[in-house]
């Protein structure tokens, strides 16, 4: 692989760009791998590098059925973020985060890491008493966060409007090192380091069926043949049920549409990510000008990848009161992506029922900023047979068990 | 936008009219099951790419739960019906199984 720098740049200019190669090779599925990966989005292709880099394990393919980051990975509001309530999910978070920090080092790919900061706005005394505890949390943890008056806001964030009829500001937590980065540049820096260890990325290729013998995994049937392996990893979000059922278990998990939309490019306004939890509603603005901007879930079950218009309604409405000057905007996109909702809103990363399969899902709406520290955690559990210090809470059993990562009282939102 | 019709009031709700309260027909557990059974009833989803039971409110109308069967793939409504039902109508079992000839069939 050629590294990308400026003296590449300088090169290539120098030669019409003739010099380029490919970021990553398309090449024909191998009868057997060591590991399949199925799910070419951020955390398929993040356990896909990790098994390479931490474990030496590279005879691998990750299996996509459409484009790599062509699911919810290329389709999130790229929100990065650490200050979680529970334990065990700001250590994976935190993880993350931190090596979000490196990564277009690691990766020779600028992943447009931007660490500008992120506010949870407090907009009732529920949550300031919330956020104050998370803060306090984040303390113990090593999570570094800081619960802001209303005036601190105001600074930061210059077009809020603070004194809001409904739903005044009253506060924040902010964690300075939150952010944002660029989704598509994640997989697509991850794909290209997987093919550059000589692993296969197979897009275009469905899973229909997973094989097994006494119990353990065989192989996958796929839209282009039998392929065979030791050890297989599901990593496809908003189609875990589905998958899942090919390898004969069930999960605790709902599929749910989960939209955004982006306003009309404009000049620099708000340097910082800001979310209102209480009105539903998420925002940043993109290095291009655009408002990037998240809403809630759809209630019910849903393939579709597109959700219902209503919720784009509430999402600005809500924000408008927030933000006035949004009121002027024309709004030009909005999409969807399928989402995968646990019962207690925290991620699985497990070992299943069917031996040598293990399961990453259920990071529902929001999985982006735990990628690197997803597949970090993933890698070794698929590696050594059993879950690392990231993963061990993470488990299905903790249903049954009760033991539930309750999250969906410390951010009971898309974020 | 969603248009399901409430078995009540015969009105044709839109979305904005109702609640979606999730996957219809669960076997309820209670003092004495098993955490497997708990597990089930609690946390465990059929989430089917298809034809989908499910249980709406009609909460700006008259109020009340009742139940419909949906594809998850298209958003196609097969039709709804009482709460009280063990299962869905035969009526619209008969019309599922017409518009989908390989779906797996009732429970
Ligand atoms: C609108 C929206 C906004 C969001 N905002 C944020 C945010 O601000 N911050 C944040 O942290 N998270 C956010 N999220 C959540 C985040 O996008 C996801 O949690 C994350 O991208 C999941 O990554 P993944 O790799 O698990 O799944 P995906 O990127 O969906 O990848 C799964 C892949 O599996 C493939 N697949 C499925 N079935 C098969 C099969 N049978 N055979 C082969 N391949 C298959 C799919 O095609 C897909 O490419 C948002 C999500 C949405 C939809
Ligand atoms: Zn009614």
């Amino acid at each position: 692989m050629k590294r990308y720098s400026a003296f590449a740049i300088a090169r290539e200019a120098a030669r019409y760009h003739t010099g380029w190669e490919r970021a990553w090779a398309a090449p024909e599925p191998k009868p057997q791998y060591d590991v399949i990966v199925i799910g070419a989005g951020g955390h398929g292709l993040a356990t896909a590098y990790y098994l390479g880099k931490n474990h030496g394990i590279k005879n691998v393919a990750i299996i996509e059925k459409g484009w790599l980051g062509g699911g919810n990975t290329g389709r999130n509001t790229t929100i990065i973020r650490s200050n979680y309530l529970q334990d065990p999910s700001a250590a994976i978070y935190e993880k993350a985060r931190s090596l979000y920090e490196t990564m277009s080092q690691d990766l020779n790919y600028n992943v447009m890491f931007s660490p500008r900061g992120l506010i949870m706005l407090a907009q009732t005394h529920h949550e300031v008493r919330g956020y104050q505890r998370t803060a306090y949390a984040n303390a113990l943890q090593g999570v570094k966060t800081e619960f802001i008056g209303p005036e601190r806001v105001k600074e930061l964030v210059p077009i809020i409007d603070i004194t809001g009829p409904r739903y005044p500001v009253l506060g924040g937590l902010y964690q300075a090192r939150g952010g944002t980065a660029r989704h598509d540049a994640v997989a697509w820096g991850y794909a290209r380091a997987c093919s550059d260890m000589g692993m296969h990325v197979l897009q275009k290729t469905e899973v229909t069926a997973i094989r097994s013998d006494a119990g353990n995994v065989t192989g996958v049937e796929t839209s282009r043949g039998f392929i065979g392996c030791k050890k297989l990893s599901i990593v496809v979000a908003g189609h875990s049920g589905h998958v899942a059922e090919m390898a004969g278990f069930r999960l605790p998990i709902e599929s749910v549409a989960l939209q955004a939309l982006v306003s009309e490019p404009i000049k620099p306004c708000m340097d910082v990510v800001v979310m209102a939890n209480t009105v539903h509603g998420y925002m940043s603005q993109s290095d291009k000008g655009e408002m990037v901007i998240g809403g809630g879930t759809d209630g019910y079950n849903n393939y579709t990848q597109r959700g219902s218009f209503h919720h784009i309604e509430e999402t600005v409405r809500a924000l408008i009161e927030t933000f006035p000057m949004l009121s002027r905007l024309k709004m030009l996109r909005q999409w969807g992506g399928i989402v995968d909702i646990t019962g207690d809103r925290s991620p699985i990363l497990s070992k299943t029922p069917l031996g040598n399969c293990f399961i990453n899902c259920g990071w529902g709406t929001g999985g982006f900023k735990a990628i690197p520290g997803s597949g970090w955690a993933m890698a070794e559990l698929v590696a050594k047979g059993e879950p690392g210090p990231l993963a061990a809470e993470f488990g299905l059993d903790r249903f049954r068990q009760g033991r539930f990562i309750d999250e969906s009282v410390a951010a009971g939102v898309a974020h | 936008m969603l248009l399901l019709e409430c078995p009540y009031c015969g009105v044709a709700a839109d979305e904005t009219e109702l609640a979606a309260g999730g996957e219809a027909h669960l076997k309820r557990e209670t003092v004495g099951s098993l955490d497997a059974e708990f597990e089930e009833y609690l946390f465990m989803r059929e989430n089917p790419r298809g034809v989908h039971f499910e249980r709406w409110r009609h909460a700006y109308g008259c109020g009340k739960w009742f139940l419909a069967a949906r594809d998850t793939m298209t958003l196609e409504v097969f039709g709804t019906y009482p709460a009280q039902s063990k299962k869905p109508p035969k009526a619209i079992e008969n019309l599922i199984k017409k518009k989908r000839p390989d779906w797996k069939g009732w429970a």
